[in-house]
Parts: C-alpha cells; structure tokens; sequence
C-alpha cells in the first residue's frame, strides 16, 4: 500500500461482499416464488423480496464505488486522502443506514413504513428500485456529497490524472442524477419519464465513467501499459457511451406516452450503444497482450477481462437484442428485460467492482497477490458464478421468447398466469443455476480465509 | 489505437459529445413537454386519480406487476387491467386477495377500503387511456 489512507477502502469492499450474499439469497427466495407461488406467503411477499434484492444490489455496489475511489483517488493524486476519518464516519452511516432499510421492508408493512418515514410530505416511494423511504434517500444524497467532498479535495491537492478526473465527472454524475428521485408529479408519464434519468442515466451513462476509469485504472497497475495509451482510450469509451448512450435513453420512451419520434431516436441511438462496450472488450484484452511485466495477481487480470467480455455480452448484445422499437413492442417488460438485467448488471457493475476488490484487497492485506491457492480458488468462482449468470441468462431468455409467442404473437393470445404456468420449467432451470451462482460466491469468500502457499510481498 | 489521434484529442471529442449531446437530449425533453398533454390527456388527472396514485405506490403494487410494461414481471400488466377486466372486478379482486391457492403464486390482502379502491381503479382507468403507440400488442398485456 503507498498510502496509508487507502486503507480505509478495506471495510468497504467487505460490507460490499456481505450484502452481495444478502442480495442472491433474496434472489433465490425470488426465484422459488416464481415456481412455488406461496413459499415464504404472507411473510416475505416477492414484491418485498425484490425490493431487498435490487435495493441490497444498488447499496453494495455503491460501497464497492466508495471503496474503490478510496483506493485508487490517493494513489493516482500521489498524495494522502483528505479526511481519512470522514470516510470511515460515512462507512458506518450508510451501513446502518442501508442495514435499517432494509429491515424497515421486512418487518413493516409497506404504507406503514411509507406513512412512518415522511412519504406525504414528499411522495417518493413506491416506484422500482426508489422504494427508500424518505430518509434513506436524503442519507444517500448526504453520504453521496460528503463522500464527493472528500475524494474532490484529495484530487484538487495531488496529482491530476485522466482516470480520476473521469472518475469523478461519474461519482458527480452519479449523486446529481440520483436528484431525480425525488421528483414524482402525480401525472404518471411525467413521473416515468424522469424516472429513467436516474436508471438509464446511471447505468448507460455516468456508471460507464466509473466502470471505465476502474477499470483503466487495473489496466495500468497489472499490465505496466503506458498511461497515456490507456487513458486515450479511456477517453474514446466514454465518449462513445455518452454519444449513444444519452439520446439512447429513448429507448424507455417507445410505450410509455412519450411521442413516437422516440421510437426513432431511441432505436438508432440505443442500437450503437453496444459499441463502448465492445471497445471495452477490445481495450482489455488489447492492454493485456501489450502487457509490460507479470504481475503476481492472475485473478484480478481474469477479473478484468471478464468485465470487458461480460459487460459487452450483457449489455451489448442482450441490450441490443430488444433496443429496436418492432422488437421492444413484443419483448417490453417480460422475462427478456429480466435476462439483460441480470447479465448487465452482473457484466459491467458487480464484475468491475470485483475486479477492483481482487486488485486491492491482497495490497490491503499486505501483499502485491494473494497465494497461489487462494488465486486458484478465486478463479474457479469467477467461473462458477461467470457461468452461472450466464446460464439464468439463457433460461430466461427461453422462458422470455416462449412468453413473448405464447401470450402476445399467438392468434389466440393466453393470459398472463396461463402462460407463466406453461413456462415453469425455465423458472426451475435458472433457480438452479441461481444455486450454484451462490455456491461460486460461497468459493470467492471462502477464497480470502485460504492461507498457506508462497505469497509475493508488497 | 494511431499515434497521430491524440489523447488530447480523444478528450476533446468526449467533453464536446458530452455537452453536445446532454443538450440535445435537453432540448428533446423539452420539445417532448409541449407534445405529452395531447397524449396523456392531463385534464382528467382528477383527485381521484392522483389519491390513486398514492395509493399504487404506498402498496408497492410495481414490486410484482408492470404497469406500461415497466415494474416486476411476476404478475399481469396492469395498464390496461382496466379494459381488460372493468372497475368491478378490479375491486373485488382486490378485496378478495389473497386467493390462498396452494402452489399459486400470492397477491397480499391490502384492506384498502371502498374508497381508497374507488381512487386506485381512477387510476387505472386514467392509466389505460394514455396513447401508448398501442401497446401492448393485445389485451393480455
Ligand atoms: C406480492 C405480489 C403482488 C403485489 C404486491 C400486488 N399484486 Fe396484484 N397480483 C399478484 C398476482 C400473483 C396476481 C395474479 C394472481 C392469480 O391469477 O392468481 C395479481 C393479480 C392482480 C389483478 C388481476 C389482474 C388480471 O388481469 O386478472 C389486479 C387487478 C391486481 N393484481 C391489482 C393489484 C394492485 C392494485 C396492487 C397494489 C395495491 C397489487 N395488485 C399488488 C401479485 C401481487
Ligand atoms: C451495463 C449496462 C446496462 C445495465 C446495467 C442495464 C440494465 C437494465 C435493467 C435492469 C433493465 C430493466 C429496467 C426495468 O426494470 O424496467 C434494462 C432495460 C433495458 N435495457 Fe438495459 N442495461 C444496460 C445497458 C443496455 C444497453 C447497452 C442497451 C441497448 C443496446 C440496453 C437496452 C435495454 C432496453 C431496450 C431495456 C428495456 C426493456 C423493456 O422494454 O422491458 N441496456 N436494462
Ligand atoms: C443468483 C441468483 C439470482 C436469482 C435467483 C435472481 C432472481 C431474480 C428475480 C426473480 C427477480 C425479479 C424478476 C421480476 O421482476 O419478476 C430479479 C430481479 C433483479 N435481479 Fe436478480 N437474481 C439473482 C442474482 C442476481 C444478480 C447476481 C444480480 C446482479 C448482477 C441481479 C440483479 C437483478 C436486477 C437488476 C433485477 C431487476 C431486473 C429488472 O427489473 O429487469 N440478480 N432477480
Ligand atoms: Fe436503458
């Protein structure tokens, strides 16, 4: 470790693995439910279910962010964060914070919580992935901008560098679109509209800033490529994602009461999309054959082309599969938006926050890599869980296209439970896929606790 | 990637295509603003309507279903549950939740009362007369 502020990223990164494993088991209850109708009926109903599983999934890969930028800000700016205190304060705030949400979802009822927390005062609540109450949403815009002053400073007294100025350009982006969330006009298009300027604008906007600029940031330290190759194409990327990506938001405005120019803006530029990730793809594996030295750590090198790969896959062409208006009018909200989400998210966000949290956690520890057992074991649940995602993504898919044919296409249109019923078996295929996605995450954690064998000292 | 396209350059064409493209999508959000009240038909945004709304929300009725295709996909389409099934059976329905069938999956009893359902199926009523481009692709959601 070069700094010794860094440190403070170590508790981050392992609230972050904590809550990913909260997250899948809810996942897995989900998925049962799907199935088994009644499992865990009237204690956990699915909609609360999900709201933990998505919710746990938004907070931890927040934590993963945070922790990241502690990490890398000094290193990069070559100097000491801060205020290394604030960040390890802001560490406990937004886990009890997060930990208090989320048993306000299981243990009170939703519109009593909703009353309890303020929601007639500002009605924010109630909508996917915005379920926070009231406070939890003004904890994360505080949490957000403390954090935001803390990792600014460190960059405006160090070193400037492409990487954290791009970085920081998506945490902004990231806390003033979160903004929107608390804009809900009773007029439901409006409400819709600027719904998607969190979500879209977050996932296929400014996140791609920061899945860049970690990922750059990997590049550099495993492949010993010279910095300004990488950043000019790091620059590249996100130009490309923000060209595509910011008009490609039409995509959400084919069905929803928006006009029908949408139907064209958002099909031609959602379907170049898919470019910046390709370009991630091709940069990752590029860097790492031009690679300068060995470094010690083959986990976080697979890790991160895994990210470019995935993320590519997930978002790219799972993306690309339903972003034209024909096809959207027939896929919009089935099990296909389902399969995209899952390889997405999983592609780009929780793999280059592993990829992350592979590269800096043995450093933490003190030492450049883990053992090579350890490594060993790390990268067999890179493909566990990798192949496993991929999976619940095929079978999601087929339940989606049968979905698709059976209660929209057929001439004789069956409703929605009848066709639920006659796809159920896909449902099964992927909550055992679900299974052994958790088992690879069982390996990864187990991965930390494995001694022994020679280890390369920092 | 060549020599010759710079790092410079490569930052150049992401600060202009950022701001160049952030404000055309301003200005078609702007543009979209003065089209949406022919389309979503606001002047029948009654109290009813709005109190419905709330009412949506406060139950988390989108943690299960879609409503214009977006939500949960573990439940039907509720945009346009209005034509599809009419004021009345949406408030029995809702009234005689949940169905206790084993194995099926389960909607939660809300104990909303008559009026609180008056203003939920206001609001899918209003719901389902916004011009969606005529989606869904038939009445089955
Ligand atoms: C925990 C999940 C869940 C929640 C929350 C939920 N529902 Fe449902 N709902 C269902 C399921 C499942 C069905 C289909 C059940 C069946 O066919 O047996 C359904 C069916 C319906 C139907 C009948 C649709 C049709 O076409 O036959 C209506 C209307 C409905 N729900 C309205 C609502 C409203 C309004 C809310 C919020 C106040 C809500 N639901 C909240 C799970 C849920
Ligand atoms: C890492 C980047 C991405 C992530 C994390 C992601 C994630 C998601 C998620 C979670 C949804 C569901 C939203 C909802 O609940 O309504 C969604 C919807 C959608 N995504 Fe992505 N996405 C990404 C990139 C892309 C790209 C690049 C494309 C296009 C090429 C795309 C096309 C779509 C479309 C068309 C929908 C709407 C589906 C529907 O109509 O139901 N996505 N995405
Ligand atoms: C491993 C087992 C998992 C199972 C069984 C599972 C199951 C589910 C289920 C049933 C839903 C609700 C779908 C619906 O609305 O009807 C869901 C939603 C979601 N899950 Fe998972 N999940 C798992 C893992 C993950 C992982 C690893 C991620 C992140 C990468 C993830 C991200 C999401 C997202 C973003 C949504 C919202 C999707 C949307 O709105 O389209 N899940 N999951
Ligand atoms: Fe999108």
């Amino acid at each position: 470790m070069q700094y010794k502020s860094q440190a403070v990223a170590k508790p981050y990164f392992i609230a972050a693995i904590g809550l990913f494993t909260g997250q899948i088991l809810f996942g897995l209850i989900m998925g049962l439910q799907y199935v088994v109708g009644d499992f865990l009926f009237p204690e956990i109903p699915f909609n609360v279910a999900r709201m933990v599983h998505t919710n746990l999934l938004i907070v931890w890969l927040l934590f993963g962010f945070m922790g990241s930028a502690y990490y890398l800000v000094p290193e990069e700016s070559e100097t000491e964060l801060f205020s290394p205190k604030l960040a390890q304060v802001l560490f406990w705030i937004f886990l009890l914070a997060g930990a208090a949400t989320v048993l306000g979802y299981l243990l009170v009822p939703y519109a009593t919580l909703a009353r309890m927390t303020g929601n007639n005062i500002l009605a924010t609540m109630g909508r996917e992935f915005l379920e926070q109450p009231l406070p939890t949403k003004v904890g994360i815009v505080i949490v957000a901008l403390a954090f935001l002053f803390n990792i600014t400073m460190t960059v405006l007294k160090g070193r400037k560098t492409s990487i954290t100025l791009v970085l920081l350009i998506g945490l902004w982006g990231l806390a003033v679109f979160f903004l929107f969330s608390f804009y809900n006009p009773s007029n439901l298009v409006l409400d819709k509209y600027f719904w998607w300027w969190v979500v879209h604008l977050w996932v296929e906007g400014v996140w791609e800033l920061i899945l860049g600029a970690l990922l750059a940031f990997v590049l550099i330290k495993v492949t010993g490529v010279d910095r300004e190759v990488i950043e000019k194409w790091l620059y590249v990327i996100i130009a490309m994602s923000l060209i595509t990506g910011l008009i490609g938001t039409g995509h959400h405005y084919y069905w929803i009461g928006t006009p029908e120019s949408w139907l064209w803006f958002g099909s031609v530029f959602s379907a170049l999309e898919p470019i910046p990730f390709f370009m991630m793809t091709v940069f990752a594996f590029n860097m790492v054959n031009r690679r300068r030295r060995e470094h010690p750590n083959k986990a976080a090198t697979l890790w991160a082309l895994g990210t470019g790969v995935m993320s590519f896959l997930g978002a790219g062409v799972w993306g690309f599969l339903h972003t034209l208006a024909p096809v959207n009018y027939y896929t919009h909200g089935t099990q296909i938006t389902a399969a995209h989400g899952h390889m997405a998210f999983y592609g780009a966000y929780v793999m280059v926050v592993i990829t992350m949290i592979s590269y800096a956690m043995p450093v933490l520890r003190g030492r450049a890599a883990n053992s090579e057992r350890a490594q060993v074991l790390e990268m067999w649940s890179f493909w566990i869980m990798t192949v496993s995602i991929v999976f619940i993504t095929l079978f999601l898919t087929a339940a989606g296209i049968l979905q698709v044919w059976l209660q929209r296409i057929s001439a004789t249109p069956m409703g929605f439970m009848a066709t639920q019923d006659q796809i159920s078996l896909f449902y099964w295929l992927r909550e055992i896929s679900g299974v052994f996605f958790l088992v690879g995450l069982v390996l990864y954690i187990a991965s930390f606790f494995i001694k022994g064998g020679k280890t390369v000292s920092a | 990637m060549s020599a010759t396209f710079t790092k410079s350059m490569a930052r150049n064409i992401f600060y202009g295509g950022a701001v160049f493209f952030f404000l055309l999508f301003v200005g078609l959000t702007f543009d979209t603003m003065q089209v949406l009240p022919k389309r979503d038909h606001r002047e029948n945004i009654t109290p009813e309507v709005v109190r419905g709304k709330h009412i949506w929300e406060t139950r988390d009725c989108i943690g299960c279903h879609t409503l214009l295709g977006e939500g949960a996909y573990f439940a039907p389409e509720l945009g346009n549950v209005y034509k599809r099934r009419g004021p009345e059976f949406i408030k029995a329905w809702i009234k005689a939740q949940p169905t206790g069938a084993p194995g099926r999956r389960q909607m939660p009893q809300f104990h909303l009362t008559d009026a609180q359902l008056n203003d939920l199926v206001a609001f899918l009523k209003w719901t389902s007369e916004i011009n969606t481009n005529n989606w869904p692709p038939n009445i089955e959601g």
